[in-house]
């Protein structure tokens, strides 16, 4: 038997099926790989070691007394912008420290009813805003390909979990990139779905228009898996959309002949690395082997999509930002009257890169700006999602690059905001339009460091773009290579 | 070209009620200036006929049925806090009499 920290949620489940394992033997597992590099990674800002191994207990109980389901005694991490009752939540920032929730965010809720078990809460940038992880308050995450590298961002310590074993799956969360460009770094596979697709009650906002909650796995197929039990309406969040039941893995064949693949010129810009460029053209070469129908799209707005999520999305946070104010969590610094409270509460709980925002934010909606700045941006993220609109009426995914570089050094953007924001120019705009999109490893570059494979699909198509990165895979083994890194003491 | 001044720097922070050091409100003036001037791109999109995008959704107000049914424990709901009294959040004054 292999590794059990090596397996597929796949094979797990169905080792856990036929009796070969228990959800106790693959938790302790996870925890004992944890305990080993963990302490060289920090992927985890909490470790619930009792409650994951009281959970698979839980499970291997249910599945005695004849239960089943695929992911009853997964163990599984959350990025910690994700609510968890009782556990600590502080999004990577001061402003929550210490604060436990008193409910789960819905998309746990579901995973945990089905029996997946909660190893631990992951790294995050602050209120995931950030391309690096390196925004967090608490750690540095670090890559398991090149420990000397980010894992990308913001949901890092996620994709990093999933990469160096230390998970069979993770859940990130993505507004602008956040979780198909940690994928694409770290090499393992993550999907933005659809706005509307799965609740985010319980996800600590951010950009409310933009946010959603999705899966980082080992293969596409356990990705579709969760992505099963994530969705579906919920009434507590009105932006969840009522939609039929559908089973993600149930499409997922390796047929792909007269599949329609868009490839937009613009995504191949100065500034992509020439080993992302080629390793991204291969893949695409591949796919028309494979009997699809590759041929060229226009997004002409792509140039626009960083601008424009730049003003969107700190306009949105600098509203939802402000709820912080020391008064029902987190530390609070008494001021001599309440605004001062605000000021000093603020002033210390949030960090740079969160500070930055809120005043961006702000400044888009004030008075004199509002309609120059935000009013503006409002209005190209309509000519952005007509772009995709017209796109898809000529094809059924497209393919491109998710992210320009591959994993960067530690330190070496955190200087110069707009250069970390450029590690996001494929991602953004497929938020700003709401649709769906997968990173799925295509490669290495000359240094050994991953390259993730960016499928677009349009709103409520995951089914599509499922079945592409699926069909891709299964052709391929980058998706099966291993990270190996030297423990730090 | 965009530039922020110090007061406009000061101005926006007073807005989102954030303390700002020296330091750090001369890195913002500079930084925020480079992010917007690098947004005034947009400004030559003729976007006269075009609709703003505010969520990608269609749907508008979402109803529920209006059934009474528990809320979240008061104890838990303060356990967060320092701030309580009497069972409630204790909130500074706001409006003097």
């Amino acid at each position: 038997m292999a590794e059990l920290t090596e397996l597929t949620i796949h094979e797990a489940a169905g080792l856990l099926k036929s009796g070969e394992v228990s959800s106790v033997d693959l938790t302790q597992a996870h925890l004992d790989r944890i305990a080993e590099v963990d302490g060289t990674i920090r992927a985890y800002l909490t470790v619930t070691t009792d409650e994951a191994l009281e959970a698979a207990r839980a499970a291997d109980a249910r599945r005695a007394s004849g239960e089943d389901h695929p992911l009853l005694g997964i163990p599984l991490a959350y990025k910690d912008v994700l609510c968890t009752e009782g556990v600590e939540t502080t999004c990577g920032s001061r402003i929550l420290k210490g604060y436990r929730p008193p409910y789960s965010a819905t998309a746990i809720e579901r995973l945990a009813q089905h029996g997946a078990v909660m190893l631990g809460k992951t790294n995050m940038d602050e209120f995931a805003m950030g391309s690096s992880t390196e925004n967090s308050a608490y750690q540095i995450t670090r890559n398991p390909w090149d420990t000397e590298r980010v894992p990308g961002g913001s949901s890092g310590g996620s994709s990093a979990a999933v990469a160096a074993r230390m998970a069979l799956g993770a859940l990130g969360t993505d507004t602008g990139g956040s979780i198909r460009q940690p994928a694409s770094l770290s090499g393992v596979v993550g999907i933005k779905p659809s706005y509307g697709r799965v609740s985010r009650y319980g996800l600590v906002a951010f950009g409310s228009s933009l946010d959603q909650i999705g899966p980082f796995t080992r293969s596409v197929a356990d990705a579709a898996l969760l992505l099963n039990t994530m969705v579906g309406h919920d009434e507590r969040d009105s932006t969840s959309m009522s939609l039929p039941v559908v089973d993600f893995t149930a499409d997922l064949t390796e047929d792909i002949k007269g599949l329609r693949i868009g490839v937009p010129d613009e995504y191949f810009i100065e500034g992509i690395e020439p080993d992302v460029e080629r390793t991204i053209r291969e893949a695409i070469d591949k796919l028309g082997e494979m009997g699809a129908e590759v041929k060229p799209v226009s997004l002409p707005h792509t140039d626009s999509a960083l601008p424009v999520y730049y003003l969107v999305a700190p306009a949105e946070a600098s509203a939802n930002l402000a709820r912080f104010d020391g008064v029902r969590y987190g530390p609070r610094i008494e001021g001599d009257e309440m605004w001062e409270t605000y000021r000093q509460t603020k002033g210390a709980g949030f960090g740079p890169e969160v500070k930055r925002r809120i005043m961006l934010g702000t400044y888009a909606l004030s008075a004199g700006y509002f309609d120059a700045y935000y009013l503006k941006a409002q209005k190209v993220r309509t000519l952005i999602k007509q772009d995709f609109d017209r796109a898809f009426e000529e094809v059924d995914v497209i393919a491109g690059p998710v992210s320009p570089t591959t994993a960067f050094k530690i330190g070496e953007r955190v200087d110069d905001p707009l250069q970390m924001y450029l590690s996001d120019v494929f991602t953004l705009a497929v938020n700003l339009a709401g649709i769906c999109g997968i990173s799925v490893p295509c490669g290495f570059d000359g240094k050994g460091l991953p390259i993730g494979l960016q499928f677009i699909g349009p709103a409520f198509g995951e089914d599509r773009i499922l079945h592409a990165a699926h069909a891709y895979e299964q052709t391929t083994t980058w998706h099966t290579q291993a990270p190996s890194f030297d423990l730090v003491s | 070209m965009t530039a922020l001044s110090k007061e406009e720097v000061e101005y926006i922070a007073e807005l989102a009620k954030l303390a700002l050091t020296d330091e750090e409100k001369e890195r913002f003036r500079g930084q925020l200036s480079a992010i917007l001037d690098y947004a005034e791109r947009l400004q030559s999109l003729d976007t006269s006929d075009i609709p703003p995008t505010a969520s990608v959704l269609p749907v508008t107000t979402v109803m529920r049925q209006d059934v009474v049914r528990p809320g979240l424990p008061r104890e838990q709901l303060l356990a967060n806090t320092e701030s309580k009294e009497d069972g409630m959040f204790r909130v500074d004054v706001v409006l003097e009499d």
